[in-house]
């Protein structure tokens, strides 16, 4: 028992991942513990790469787009939209109205969609098994929508340089409404089950504290950073697409904590209802497609191309050297910056707030690991 | 309608019967033996039962249809389960403490037998009838917590042995409310034999005199029985399953048979010292209305559990010492004013 006394504790060395039930995807971490007390984090990421980058160099220009969808998987309209855009910037394409319309109606509903799966997943972090359903629930009604326009659910893959592949089925419109409708009140749902209760308050506030300056020093974007009191919304700072003629706010919260993280997707749900709904008020008729070229070679020069994604900003960095094949592409994916500050949210409290502020982070490891 | 009351008992009668001597030693210990066969019937059953009905509340509640394939409505699925869990290989960890490891889940599983030998079914229904039942309740359960950390531990695993150290700060945390709220009761009753408590109750169930005990007993029986919110030690988000991670097979069964066990022996108990047990309007006989009862508040411990996240460690310990530690104290004051104040008017 003496030596127990003079030797002091033990520091814990814990292997979390990548198969550990509450680690998003192929996610690891090696957490140094002090009884139940993070002292250190070392990430390990890779177990999912694929070698995107160097990919894309023996690929054309337009067989790349499917592999864009396996980035973020869980909001492919928005990977699709910022390669074709960043494609369509470097050739001078300009896009038709009605499919820059499309293109905005898909990537909020698949801005949803992400979030739903967010709110699921990390519901399910803190044991709320229930809370799980309720939003897969409805992220359903989103899937059989891009269904509608696609024929895919998950990797939808149907925008295309300078335009959208397929017109909607005419079902869509109808289900797009009634979708629209009931979406607030699933909202409130949602809250009530999820952060609306004591323990889950409990759990979150004033926990996984990611202050302004540090978020801003390691460069964290997306939900994250406007839950550190810093308003920055790629849709607003650097209009892409059509973004700058919708109404919306960049919601924005001061907690600096994960239940801040939680909150402002519920936020960012209703603003991206918004601007579906002024989107399907205003969608003109017209063509969804411009005039390409049959084959796709853009001049020799460079781009970058970023657009607010669900996670965080995601940019496209485009070298071409004229031919049909991109001589570089560099993808600055928003997750694997964000992750950056796991150290700094997480050192110091317990295991159990580690599993709540990484849900909070919504990695998905296909953009972490390219 | 007393023929059904007193059934189970003109039965003991005749097998008690059978004997030269219906007093002697002998015919004791075989009425023993009988019972607590009979108890593991009740536990293997309600577990059969209890497994199946998790599954489907917990599938009501998030919008799933729950198990629906074997047998009518999916009501067999816990056979096809206990079926697949025989198949399994039994591993023990290499450099597991493997006595320790093949005696936990006996110890977790033993538990539930020994604290419903005491509870009264019904009239005259228990197996042994203690008069330190509630003393004897309370300290055969707090051996569970010792098997935890003995499964933790000797598993050679970082996760279980994360779970069992969990397991014994729960249990500092939340047993001693547990105790102080049973207090109450036996304060009333000035007795630890539960047949005696369950017949102070003919009039009036405790649960009108003892509503702050009440819940308390109920919130630490939640986490008594390890059940979210107070699923501390299996955390499957945190610690993969805590003690019972490197458990395969049966070994791992016999956990799961003990959780739902102990659930049943927690709810017994709170119907015993609090619904007034067998008592109940003459249309039932005695022993329906106890394990109506006792369904009744299973039912609420699942609704529970498939509501709340889980708590954390230090908020529950936090919530044990802080708030429901001062309330059972708190109880304990105001059932000695109200005796002292029952007698001075009474006159007794």
């Amino acid at each position: 028992m003496a030596d127990i006394l003079t030797e002091g504790t033990e520091e814990l060395l814990l292997n979390m991942g990548p198969q550990h039930p509450s680690m998003h995807g192929v996610f690891r971490m090696i957490v140094h513990l002090q009884g139940e007390t993070v002292t250190g984090i070392e990430p390990k990421i890779g177990y999912l790469h694929r070698g995107l980058e160097k990919l894309a160099e023996s690929r054309t220009y337009a067989q790349f787009i499917p592999y864009t969808d396996r980035l973020d998987y869980l909001a492919s309209p928005h990977n699709n939209m910022a390669y074709c855009q960043a494609v369509e910037k470097l050739m001078g394409i300009e896009v038709p109205e009605r499919a820059e319309y499309l293109r905005i109606i898909l990537a909020e509903l698949a801005r949803i969609a992400s979030h739903q799966v967010f709110i699921a997943s990390a519901a399910l972090d803190m044991a709320g098994w229930t809370a799980w359903g309720y939003p897969f629930r409805d992220r359903e009604r989103i899937l059989d929508l891009f269904e509608m326009v696609s024929g895919s659910r998950l990797t939808v893959n149907c925008m295309r340089i300078g335009g959208i592949s397929h017109e909607p089925l005419p079902e869509f419109w109808p289900a797009l409404e009634s979708f629209l409708a009931d979406m607030p009140e699933k909202l409130e749902e949602y809250y009530n089950i999820y952060l609306g209760n004591e323990i889950a308050q409990a759990r979150m506030k004033k926990i996984g504290i990611l202050t302004k300056e540090k978020a801003e020093e390691l460069s964290i974007t997306g939900p994250a950073l406007r839950a550190s009191g810093v308003q920055y919304d790629v849709r607003k700072a650097e209009p892409y697409g059509i973004y700058d003629r919708f109404d919306f706010d960049v919601p924005v919260l001061y907690g600096c904590d994960t239940f801040d993280r939680n909150l402002i997707r519920f936020m960012e749900i209703n603003e991206s209802l918004k601007i579906i709904q002024q989107a399907v008020r205003d969608i003109p008729e017209g063509p969804i497609m411009a005039k390409v070229p049959k084959v796709i070679k853009p001049p020799v020069g460079e781009v970058y191309h970023r657009v607010e994604n669900p996670k965080g900003e995601l940019g496209f960095y485009i070298v071409s050297n004229g031919t049909t094949k991109p001589e570089r592409v560099k993808i600055r994916s928003g997750t694997f910056v964000n992750l950056q500050c796991l150290n700094e949210i997480a050192v110091g409290t317990y295991v159990q707030d580690l599993i709540a502020s990484f849900a909070s982070l919504d990695a998905v490891l296909g953009e972490v690991d390219k | 309608m007393k023929a059904l009351n007193e059934l189970p008992l003109k039965i003991a009668a005749a097998i008690r019967g059978l004997f030269a001597d219906p007093n002697s030693i002998w015919a004791d210990l075989t009425m023993t033996l009988i019972g607590l066969v009979l108890i593991i019937v009740v536990i293997v059953v309600a577990a059969l039962l209890l497994i199946v009905l998790e599954r489907k509340v917990a599938g009501w509640f998030s919008l799933r249809p729950g198990p629906n394939r074997l047998g009518p409505r999916g009501w067999f699925q816990t056979i096809a389960d206990a079926l697949k869990l025989l198949g399994k290989e039994d591993v023990i960890p290499a450099r597991a403490d493997k006595l320790m490891f093949r005696v936990a889940p006996m110890i977790v599983f033993g538990i539930p037998i020994l604290t419903l030998t005491i509870i009264p079914f019904g009239y005259g229904m228990t197996v042994i009838d203690l008069e330190l039942g509630v003393f004897f309740y309370l300290g055969v359960t707090s051996v569970a917590t010792l098997a935890f950390l003995m499964a933790g531990w000797s598993s050679n695993n970082k996760y279980s042995l994360l779970g069992g150290m969990r397991a014994v700060a729960q249990m500092i945390s939340y047993e001693i409310p547990l105790i102080f709220a049973m207090l109450g009761v036996v304060m009333l009753t000035q007795t630890f034999n539960l047949t005696k408590i369950v017949e102070a109750q003919a009039a009036i169930p405790f649960i009108f005199l003892q509503p702050l005990a009440f819940i308390i007993f109920l919130i630490c029986g939640q986490a008594e029985v390890n059940r979210a919110p107070f699923d501390l030690l299996e955390a499957d988000q945190e610690i993969i399953a805590g003690p019972f991670t490197e458990y395969t097979g049966l070994r791992w069964g016999l956990f799961y048979l003990g959780e739902y066990a102990n659930l049943v022996a927690m709810c017994s108990l709170a119907t015993t010292l609090f619904l007034g047990g067998w008592h109940g309007p003459a249309f039932l006989p005695g022993w329906a209305w106890f394990w109506l009862k006792v369904g009744l508040l299973i039912l609420i411990s699942m609704w529970v559990r498939w509501t709340f996240p889980r708590i954390r460690i230090d908020h529950l310990m936090h919530f044990a010492w802080k708030v429901l530690l001062p309330l059972a104290l708190l109880n304990i004051l105001l059932t000695g004013l109200g005796i002292y104040i029952y007698q001075l008017v009474i006159g007794g």
